[in-house]
């Protein structure tokens, strides 16, 4: 994804020499061409974020459109009000990327785990917040976030994810893409997880367990529409995200079916409980700790349609004041 | 674009930002008079002779930029602002009402003139210079200041452009520092000792002049003159006095907070009518 994304902003900032690229200082051998090859569209702003963040809304001010780059945390909650105050009150051209979401720097240790960075993010007036799934959806990202007039977070991967989707998209932002149809239960994705959600989705279809995925690349805004018509079409929805089951997807999501009007369909989150997590290791190791893999996924489907059979769904799982039968 | 002044001088000017100030700060019940009274004279200056803006035409894109980063002291902006015309006077009769477009903190929306909403301190450098570099890269002539208090001078987000700036050489960038010594909790002596302000700037490849912030002979001279070394961008620490203008406001912390209510208001107006 990291990748797609320096690819496509670099094609982007030949043709617009408005686009700048302003680093904390991070990047190596991701920026260097881009830096080589437009050092006037390209700015180092040394380890200071919130210089970065600050200077980005000056030159956006200017004309400028501006994407800060950092890693983990470093873009966003470590200059969280420079964001606020100054690119969002402000209306700022300015787009925040941040390589490595969720546990993309897994090793690298807690303060490397972009785990609650949505929550946040989205929490902000007129902040766009996007996490591609796969290499062909950050391509098409990078591009709608530049042209988007406007703040925007860009929540990109590491290197080396494969392609999910086997053909190309039709990308919009704020409009989910739908990977699999199926009406036993839905699987929202957010993010790297892609290719998890559609092998666990194939895996059920094995087992007889039809299975809709939506890839929700936006986060905000948020694509209600195809919330609502999962709820309508499918007898379960399950989300799916590397983040904070606090604020990110999942709520997101819940936010949406709780307040719509007649919907009662099982719903489950699948994500980080708010907690650091306790342990340390690669993304892949550390998604098994935590439930985010196609087993844990499969788990999780089987036990929300096994309560939709047996009528302890959703709406009939309310805890009774009294007991019905004396 | 010249700044014509209205047949008044800067003196005048000065005088009209403190008036306008203490009877904002009297009408509203608010705080950080003594902050406003410390950067009117600056104020005066800038708006009234240095500044390159037009109050026709506030977007004007060759305009120079002006950030005032310590934006509690946003009445004293306010007030300079509709004295040149950015917005009728009458608007700083609402300063702080409900439904107004003055709030309390510099706020950009909706008010002409103002180029950034401030009052959390240690966001106006990092923007202006950001400004600073699109205008450097762009070959473009207008120039960026950026009115910064000494309290602010805490902020570690101060200090990231006030090294990122000399590194790129952004000669077209003046940061002024409003040096009243007496910030939110005491002197600044008391709290965080700057002492030696200048060779810090220094120190960080600024070129710096020392001034009496309230000389105006001394600040049009400053401000005219930058900048001081090509290839350097300028900071000017301005002595001041918080407080300035009114005897029994000049360096008293109290006046950070309290606003100038009956014969305080009063005795204050007197004061200044009579300068």
């Amino acid at each position: 994804m990291r990748t797609a994304f320096i690819e496509a902003l670099l094609e982007l900032a030949k043709r617009d020499e408005r686009i700048v690229l302003i680093t904390g200082d991070l990047g190596f051998g991701v920026v260097n061409t881009f830096m080589e090859q437009l050092p006037r569209q390209f700015v180092n702003a040394g380890v200071a974020e919130q210089n970065m963040t600050g200077m980005a809304v000056g030159m956006a001010l200017s004309g400028k459109i501006c994407l800060t780059y950092s890693i983990a945390n470093f873009p966003t909650l470590r200059c969280l009000e420079h964001i606020r105050n100054d690119v969002c009150y402000h209306n700022a051209n300015v787009k925040i990327v941040a390589i490595g979401g969720g546990f993309a720097y897994g090793s690298q240790g807690v303060t490397h785990h972009a785990t609650e960075d949505m929550a946040v993010m989205r929490a902000l007036p007129g902040m766009v917040v996007v996490a591609p799934g796969d290499p062909m959806e950050a391509r098409h990202a990078t591009r709608a976030v530049v042209e988007h007039p406007g703040p925007c977070y860009l929540r990109i991967g590491k290197a080396g994810e494969p392609n999910v989707h086997k053909t190309e998209i039709e990308f919009r932002l704020g409009k989910a893409l739908q990977l699999r149809d199926g009406d036993d239960v839905t699987i929202i994705s957010t993010g790297g997880l892609l290719q998890t959600a559609v092998h666990a989705a194939e895996r059920l279809a094995e087992i007889g367990v039809e299975t809709c995925v939506l890839s929700m690349h936006t986060l905000k805004p948020l694509d209600t529409d195809a919330i609502l018509a999962a709820a309508s079409e499918t007898r379960a929805i399950v989300t799916l995200e590397e983040h904070s089951i606090i604020g990110g997807l999942g709520s997101a999501v819940a936010e949406v079916l709780a307040e719509a009007d007649g919907v009662k369909v099982p719903f489950k989150r699948i994500g980080l409980p708010s907690s650091f997590s306790p342990y340390m290791g690669s993304q892949e190791y550390l998604r098994a700790q935590h439930g985010l893999t196609e087993d844990a996924v499969l788990k999780v489907v089987a036990q929300l349609l096994e309560s939709t059979r047996s009528g302890n769904g959703r709406a009939n799982t309310q805890p009774r004041l009294t007991d019905p039968t004396t | 674009m010249s700044n014509n002044m209205d047949n008044i001088s800067v003196r005048e000017l000065a005088h009209r930002i403190r008036k306008h100030c203490v009877t904002m700060t009297h009408r509203a019940n608010a705080s950080h008079i003594g902050s406003c009274l410390s950067i009117a004279d600056l104020l005066a200056a800038l708006y009234g002779k240095v500044l390159r803006v037009n109050a026709e035409w506030p977007s004007w894109p060759d305009r120079d930029r002006f950030f005032l980063s310590k934006g509690h002291a946003c009445a004293a902006l306010y007030a300079v602002l509709a004295e040149r015309g950015f917005f009728p006077l009458e608007w700083l009769d609402t300063f702080y009402e409900n439904g107004s477009l003055l709030a309390g903190h510099v706020t950009h929306k909706n008010v002409p003139g103002v180029e950034l909403s401030t009052g959390s301190l240690g966001h106006g450098l990092p923007v202006a210079t950001g400004m600073a570099l699109a205008a450097k890269r762009d070959g473009r002539s207008h120039r960026v200041f950026c009115v910064l208090s000494d309290g602010e001078c805490d902020e570690g987000s101060t200090w990231e452009p006030v090294l990122f700036a000399p590194h790129h050489k952004l000669s077209n960038l003046t940061a002024i520092v409003d040096y009243n010594k007496i910030q939110s909790l005491g002197t600044v002596k008391e709290v965080i000792d700057l002492h030696p302000l200048a060779d810090k700037w220094r120190a960080f490849g600024w070129a710096v002049r020392e001034i009496d912030g309230h000389d105006f002979a001394q600040i049009e001279k400053a401000l005219e003159e930058v900048p001081y070394e090509l290839d350097r961008p300028s900071c000017i620490v301005a002595h001041t006095v918080k407080g300035k203008g009114v005897s029994f406001m000049e360096n008293k912390l109290l006046w950070h907070y309290r606003a100038p209510l009956g014969t305080d208001f009063e005795t204050a107006l007197a004061e200044l009518e009579e300068k």
